[in-house]
């Protein structure tokens, strides 16, 4: 189809659409559930529903996160780490463990495609937030974190501060006024990658990361 | 609401010709609660079958018809939730635009299913003189979803001391009546029933209740259909000819 | 051949499938139990169908303003916008948008909208590689089929099939029949893939014309990976998917999750509002936005039918539907299955095609209970059978109108209205079928193929309520 006739359509469709005279629907009530939940329970909430989707959630003083992964990652022989460019990206360079091996996401993709798919165990990535209400965590991928940073890597570690968490979606976007300023990206994230294509059987890892484990600093 | 004096009784074009003690049974349930039961007879149908299968012109003569046996400002009682369903929810789509549509709605604004008036305006206290039996409820799907009634015909059976309820696995699925959709799809509603007959048959229950004779139709047909491979399947009832049967005290 | 004499032939070979019928029962079971588990407080569900369903009603009432918005945000973000208003023109714009991109392999996103369009084939045949990667999707497409139901595309294979399938053609990966390792056999086949596509395509569930932004759900993570690991991301969607502000989300994916598959929210909820930035590292350099019409600009002009377009493809009425589950979704024969199939196909292919499938309904409400828009789909159904029969009763714009009007059928509603609407030829048919009954055939066609003969009793109610001395006035 070329532009003219793209134009056309354009216009037929519009054309269609305002050739009726529609009742108007009166605009939906504004949406902005509040649940008044102490960050205690928001914890609580959060942490259980990601367990129940197999997201492991650990939490700890938010002085210790370097120090726990330098001591889990060599014990689940998880070797290769991907880190992006931001200030907990830096500090964990700065002290990683010497056993590990840091890749740094710092080329565009076409550059090292092949290798990301392949030869990285572990992403970590900082998080805008969480909600507890669906056990969510908030990201919004930066040129220090890119998009595949949480996606490519068979297990994505999520650093998440106590105090970001909040208790519902429209909360989120409400307080943080997202639709002044969406980035590229904005995503949700609640859990491993999962299917239940099979006899709605569920199972985890078929193309996102295969384990989420995320790190709760208080 | 205080019950009335008097009600006029819709016994539907189903229960006249084919069920009728079912609707005799409903009159003398109300009869025996002190009230007054007319039966006009001129009465035939609500229009279901047809508004259902698309000839909404047809549907539309014999609900007018029906219209004019119930003059005085009295509730109009109905054994189907169906048929029920069809004046109160759809008589209003049926009528739209038409001289008589004041006329449809206010005649639909004091129909009522006969459990739910039993329950809600005659608030009926039951004593059960019959002996121990075993029974399964099928509730009808137009009962259920357009007239919001099932849970009244349970709260009427829950008064019989020597009844006991048994539940069928997927008590709310369609038993594939559906008017003509037993005949347009007559392979997709005899799977159905198939189901379903083989649910109720699970419980063990001696009888199928319901508020409906169409399900009733359906089901009971059913069970006698497979009666030489399966054996006799429970006997279907309608409500009102139940309850008649085991309160009444000349039984 | 005739639609409805191919529709029950459709019907017979599924309800012979017993394998297939065993996994839809049990299936559809789980969804509904999962569903119900989400919504413990009732008023609260019905507050949020109420929400979600005005913000639906709402969004279409303005939609040609809330378009031109949309697509104005999205070309300011840099998102290039593509009408259509057919399929066939929909497949030309893809085609010609990889053309140019010089994009020979594709990966898909799970897309209903460009199982409409049948866009693979259409690329297929002009040797452009098309790779769906919902895993529900990639193994129909091994089989050649369609999807069997929007959400859950492969629910008519049991797992030997699916092992069978994969070890068809890939052999040198051994057969297994454990789901969870056919899952990551699945991950291994497609992770070259998403590798190395040039292009991806992906559906969207909810496009924001407030911010120009496509609103993805998926629980895989290959919708996230066919939207940002090639360089070309075309997404395609109907135009009734505009909704005017992001605040509208959040409920609108609340009750979609639950009521789709039971689950409190998906894995993967990603919002897209642009494509690559100079500075980002990833994410395709170039996004594209196809709106497809397709006949729902038809639809919304009429003021009964138009509610169809409220739907956000949750399938909840097709897990809740007693004839989906005895029959399943390839029956239908149309893209979209179940009540929502009722409804939204004949009124896009039109009723001489698909009118038939408004017969495949018992009118028992279950779909309309369930629905999170709250579309009336009973009365959906029974107005296209209304219009299926009759071609001049309305203005809708729907192809076919009284095509399925038969002379016998149309005789036979006469002479029910002429015993029905006079009383007095009633009474007389009433006295001759009650007087007569020793005459009712034992055989009553399609009736007593399932259940025993109907015989009129011996007396009507009007006779017996006459004898027990009720008044008639």
């Amino acid at each position: 189809m070329n532009e003219l006739n793209q134009k056309t359509a354009r216009d037929n469709i519009l054309a269609r659409l305002r050739n009726n005279r529609m009742t108007q629907s009166a605009s939906p009530a504004p949406y902005l559930p509040s649940y008044g939940w102490s960050q205690a329970e928001k914890i609580q909430r959060l942490s259980e529903r990601m367990q129940a989707v197999r997201g492991e959630v650990h939490r700890m003083p938010r002085t210790d996160w370097v120090g726990w992964l330098n001591q889990e990652l060599p014990k689940r022989k998880l070797h290769n780490i991907l880190l992006g460019e931001t200030a907990n990206a830096e500090l964990f360079r700065a002290q990683a463990d010497a056993a590990l091996t840091l890749h740094r996401y710092d080329r565009v993709i076409e550059d090292w495609k092949q290798d990301l798919f392949k030869q990285v165990d572990v992403g970590i990535t900082d998080t805008l937030g969480g909600i507890a209400e669906s056990g969510s965590l908030i990201l919004w991928p930066t040129p220090q974190e890119p998009r595949l940073l949480s996606l490519v890597p068979p297990v994505h570690i999520a650093l998440l501060e106590a105090d970001k968490i909040v208790d519902n979606f429209a909360q989120a976007m409400h307080q943080q006024h997202w639709s002044e300023h969406m980035p590229t990206n904005a995503l949700l994230i609640s859990g491993p990658s999962k299917t239940a294509d099979i006899e709605q059987t569920l199972a985890y890892g078929i193309h996102g990361p295969k384990q989420l484990i995320v790190l709760i600093l208080e | 609401m205080k019950p009335p004096e008097r009600v006029y009784f819709f016994g539907t074009c189903l229960i006249d010709m084919l069920y009728p003690k079912a609707g005799l049974a409903g009159m003398q349930l109300l009869r025996q609660a002190g009230i007054k039961v007319i039966y006009p007879k001129d009465q035939t149908c609500c229009g279901q079958p047809a508004f259902n299968s698309g000839y909404r012109d047809e549907a539309l003569s014999v609900a007018r018809s029906l219209i004019k046996c119930f003059p005085q400002n009295i509730p109009v009682v109905v054994p189907s939730g169906s048929c029920a369903g069809m004046i109160k929810q759809h008589w209003a789509e049926l009528f739209a635009d038409q001289v008589d549509a004041e006329a449809a709605a206010e005649i639909a604004s004091r129909t009522y299913e006969l459990t739910q008036f039993l329950v809600d305006v005659l608030d009926l206290k039951l004593k059960d003189l019959g002996k121990p039996v075993k029974i399964a409820v099928h509730t009808s799907c137009s009962a259920r979803r357009e007239m919001g009634v099932a849970e009244h015909i349970e709260s009427l059976l829950g008064q019989l001391d020597a009844v006991e309820l048994v539940q069928q696995e997927r008590k709310a699925e369609c038993c594939g009546f559906g008017g003509t959709f037993a005949i347009k799809q007559a392979d997709i509603s005899g799977a159905m029933v198939q189901d379903k007959t083989t649910s109720l048959r699970a419980t063990g229950a001696e009888r199928v209740i319901s508020q409906d004779c169409g399900c009733l139709m359906n089901i009971g047909g059913a069970f006698d259909k497979q009666a030489q491979d399966k054996g006799k399947g429970p006997v279907t009832q309608h409500i009102a000819e139940f309850l008649w049967e085991r309160t009444h005290a000349s039984n | 051949m005739h639609q409805t004499e191919a529709f029950h032939q459709r019907i017979d070979k599924a309800l012979h499938n017993e394998q297939a019928r065993t996994s839809f029962r049990s299936t559809m079971s789980g969804l509904m139990q999962k569903r119900a588990a989400q919504f413990p407080d009732n008023d609260e569900l019905q507050a949020l169908r109420d929400q979600a369903r005005a913000i639906r009603a709402h969004a279409l009432t303005r939609q040609p303003e809330l378009l031109e918005q949309l697509e104005q945000k999205l070309t300011a973000n840099g998102i290039r916008v593509h009408w259509a208003e057919t399929a066939q023109q929909a497949n030309e714009i893809i085609y010609q948008i990889l053309h140019a991109a010089d994009a020979k392999t594709l990966v898909k996103g799970k897309s209903m909208v460009s199982e409409e369009t049948e866009l693979n084939h259409y690329l297929e045949q002009r040797n452009i590689e098309v790779l769906e990667s919902d895993l529900g999707e990639f193994i129909i497409q091994l089989a050649h089929e369609p999807p069997s139901h929007i959400v859950a595309p492969a629910i008519h294979k049991n797992v030997k099939q699916v092992a069978e399938l994969f070890h068809q053609f890939f052999p040198e990966l051994g057969y297994t029949e454990n789901i969870d390792e056919l899952t990551l056999l699945a991950r291994q086949i497609l992770r070259d893939k998403f590798a190395n596509a040039d292009a991806g395509i992906s559906g969207v569930n909810f496009a924001v014309a407030e911010t120009g932004t496509l609103c993805l759900v998926e629980n895989e993570g290959n919708g996230r990976l066919s939207t940002t690991a090639p360089r070309l991301h075309i997404a395609i969607t109907g135009i009734e998917k505009v909704v005017a502000k992001l605040s509208d989300i959040p409920p609108l994916l609340n009750i979609l999750t639950k009521s789709a598959t039971g689950q409190p929210i998906t894995t993967y909820f990603n919002m897209i509002s642009r494509p690559r930035q100079p500075d980002e590292k990833d994410g395709p350099q170039a996004v594209h936005l196809v709106l497809l019409d397709n006949q729902r600009s038809s639809i919304r002009m009429d003021e009964e039918l138009l509610d169809t377009l409220r739907c956000i493809r949750c399938g909840a009425c097709i897990n809740h539907c007693p004839v989906y589950v005895q029959v399943g979704g390839h029956a239908y024969g149309t893209v979209y299955p179940g009540p929502i199939g009722c409804v939204l196909e004949p009124q896009r292919l039109g009723l001489e095609k698909t009118g038939i499938l408004t017969s495949a309904c018992t009118m028992c409400g279950a779909c309309a209970e369930v629905c999170p828009v709250r579309i009336p789909l009973p009365k959906l159904i029974n107005r296209l059978r209304a219009e299926s029969v009759n071609a001049a009763r309305s203005e809708a714009h729907i192809n076919g109108k009284g095509s399925l009007r038969k002379l016998t059928e149309s005789q036979a509603w006469a002479i029910w209205r002429l015993l029905y609407a006079s009383p007095r030829n009633y009474r007389l048919f009433r006295w001759f079928a009650t007087r007569l009954r020793g005459l009712t055939p034992t055989r009553l066609g399609a009736w007593t193929r399932y259940r025993s003969s109907i015989k009129p009793a011996p007396r009507s109610l009007q006779e017996l309520a006459q004898q027990e001395g009720f008044d008639h006035e």
